[in-house]
């Protein structure tokens, strides 16, 4: 029964502003600012009061323009950034009984290595250009506490194979790859630890058509076989029809629509969703 | 007999902002289905009869009304404002809906897609690998493409591919919108041999066809609509009555 599920990650008013706020926009019920952004003390509001949760197994998409919020979202959730404010509780951690932005920075090393995945939009966030592609996978295993370099090695194969990097390349470095093999690395460097939750950021934007369908369907296939709960960030809203269930919309920092992606899509409820979906070709 | 289905004052108006535009799709529409019944809706395309169906399935949210559900694992449940996980839930494991369109999943052959819908609902690989064989082989879709892309496929090929995805699970609740619309006799024929099976087997049918006669041995009642209502308030009894009419 899906009612007495306990969601993987729960995520409940996050925060997320940049600069101190004045009396203008500090209160956030009679905050007044030109879309994210407060005219007087020039503070913008990249994430205000975001709540969602993600339940084992599922793909979550998470759609909106661009600076509406999406990736700050993702940075605080991997603690690359500093949330402002808000609560974020993940089932694999202590049962979900505390609040990771409340826990020691020692802590939420551990848990990014141990317990999530993340790849970015630019692989060069995500991936030591210089390494091997092996060696790319050997750190975050080793980060994650692995110490067995024959145990490294053919865990990394068995990634790289999945996301089909030919094996004789994969002491190459990921700076001679095309665009669409690094951002497969970084899926390979992502899965090593065997994350329970995975956050993908723009993964397919600028990927050709050909290899953003291998990383879809791969996607498709990982959280099929080992039932991975994936946030997913795009622009695009057919790759978000192909693979989420349920939509998150966000605008100016705020989520102000989710549902059934084919609701979301068919039926879309506010002004600007319907904007957004019309504007699909 | 048990109901499964009660819808009351159900309500749909689509607001389009950038047209300053409402469009009233459905205005108080009750209508209730008894277990094992097949229903057909009638009516003149635009009448409103896709907007019921797809507010059933909650591809459309309805403004006002209930639609009270009786699922076997969650007991009542009113699908118009149903939390989405149970909603998600319910479209893996009881409410099947096939439309005139195939959503393919690119790159995902027939067999995978029809053991696809098997697999989301628990079933072991071997049985669903199994169950699959038998009902594309009632649809008798050659064995050359059911490991090809339905992308590929004919439109008669690709609606009996779809009909044989929702209804190999067999669910409690078959929501059909016109999935005969564009099939040859014979293609019809099956499909009318595997609906009479699974009302055999206690699948609760809603059904919009626009094939008169293919309805007529099936149904156990009929609704008419017309303009976003059920005719003459919505009486089975009228609208049978209509139909005749139509049909002299």
């Amino acid at each position: 029964m899906i009612q007495s599920e306990q969601p993987m990650i729960s995520v409940q008013h996050l925060n997320k502003q940049f600069g101190p706020g004045c009396p203008q926009c500090m209160n956030p019920g009679s905050r007044k600012l030109y879309k994210n952004f407060c005219t007087v003390c020039h503070t913008v509001y990249s994430c205000q009061d975001v709540s969602f949760d993600l339940y084992p197994g599922e793909i979550i998409g998470v759609v909106g323009e661009s600076g509406s919020g999406k990736s700050t979202m993702m940075r605080c959730l991997y603690f690359d950034q500093e949330a402002t404010s808000g609560e974020v509780y993940l089932q694999a951690y202590k049962d979900g009984s505390r609040n990771l932005f409340a826990e020691s920075t020692q802590q939420k090393r551990y848990i990014r290595n141990h317990l999530m995945g993340k790849v970015y939009q630019n692989p060069m966030l995500g991936l030591r250009m210089d390494f091997t592609s092996i060696g790319n996978i050997a750190e975050k295993m080793i980060a994650a506490g692995s110490r067995r370099v024959s145990e490294m090695e053919t865990r990394g194969m068995e990634l790289l194979e999945k996301v089909h990097i030919p094996i004789h390349r994969i002491k190459e470095a990921p700076k001679h790859f095309s665009g669409g093999m690094q951002q497969r690395v970084q899926i390979a460097k992502a899965l090593s630890n065997r994350p329970p939750v995975l956050l993908l950021d723009e993964v397919t934007t600028g990927l050709d058509l050909s290899v953003q369908a291998s990383v879809l369907d791969l996607i498709k296939a990982l959280q099929r076989e080992l039932g991975i709960s994936i946030v997913l960030v795009s622009h695009d809203l057919g790759v978000v029809r192909m693979l989420a269930d349920r939509t998150l919309v966000m605008l100016d920092g705020r989520v102000v629509e989710e549902g059934l992606t084919d609701q979301i899509l068919e039926d879309p409820q506010e002004a600007y969703t319907q904007q957004l979906v019309h504007s699909l070709l | 007999m048990n109901s499964l289905l009660t819808i009351e004052h159900l309500s749909k108006t689509f607001t389009l902002y950038n047209l300053d535009q409402q469009i009233e799709a459905a205005a108080d529409v009750s209508l209730h289905v008894n277990e094992g019944e097949f229903i057909g809706i009638t009516g003149k395309s635009g009448s409103g009869k896709s907007t019921v169906l797809r507010c059933i399935y909650r591809t459309y949210l309805p403004q006002k009304g209930t639609i009270r559900y009786q699922s076997a694992a969650y007991g009542e449940v009113d699908l118009a404002s149903a939390p989405d996980r149970v909603m998600i839930d319910l479209r893996k494991r009881e409410i099947g809906y096939v439309s005139q369109f195939l959503n393919v999943m690119p790159r995902t052959t027939a067999r995978e897609l029809v053991t696809q819908a098997l697999l989301e609902m628990g079933k072991d690989p071997q049985q669903a690998a199994g169950e699959t064989e038998r009902m594309l082989d009632h649809f008798e879709l050659d064995s050359k493409l059911r490991d090809s892309y339905p992308a590929t496929f004919s439109g008669g090929e690709k609606l009996r591919l779809n009909i044989a995805r929702a209804m190999v699970k067999r669910p409690r609740l078959l929501l059909l919108d016109e999935p005969t619309a564009s099939l040859d006799h014979a293609s019809k024929v099956k499909v009318k041999t595997l609906i009479e099976q699974l009302m055999h087997e206690g699948t609760t049918m809603l059904g919009i066809f626009h094939d008169l006669e293919f309805m007529e041995g099936l149904c156990s009642r009929q609704y008419h609509m017309q303009d976003g209502r059920f005719h003459e308030g919505g009486t089975p009894e009228a609208a049978g009555r209509f139909l005749r009419d139509q049909k002299v």
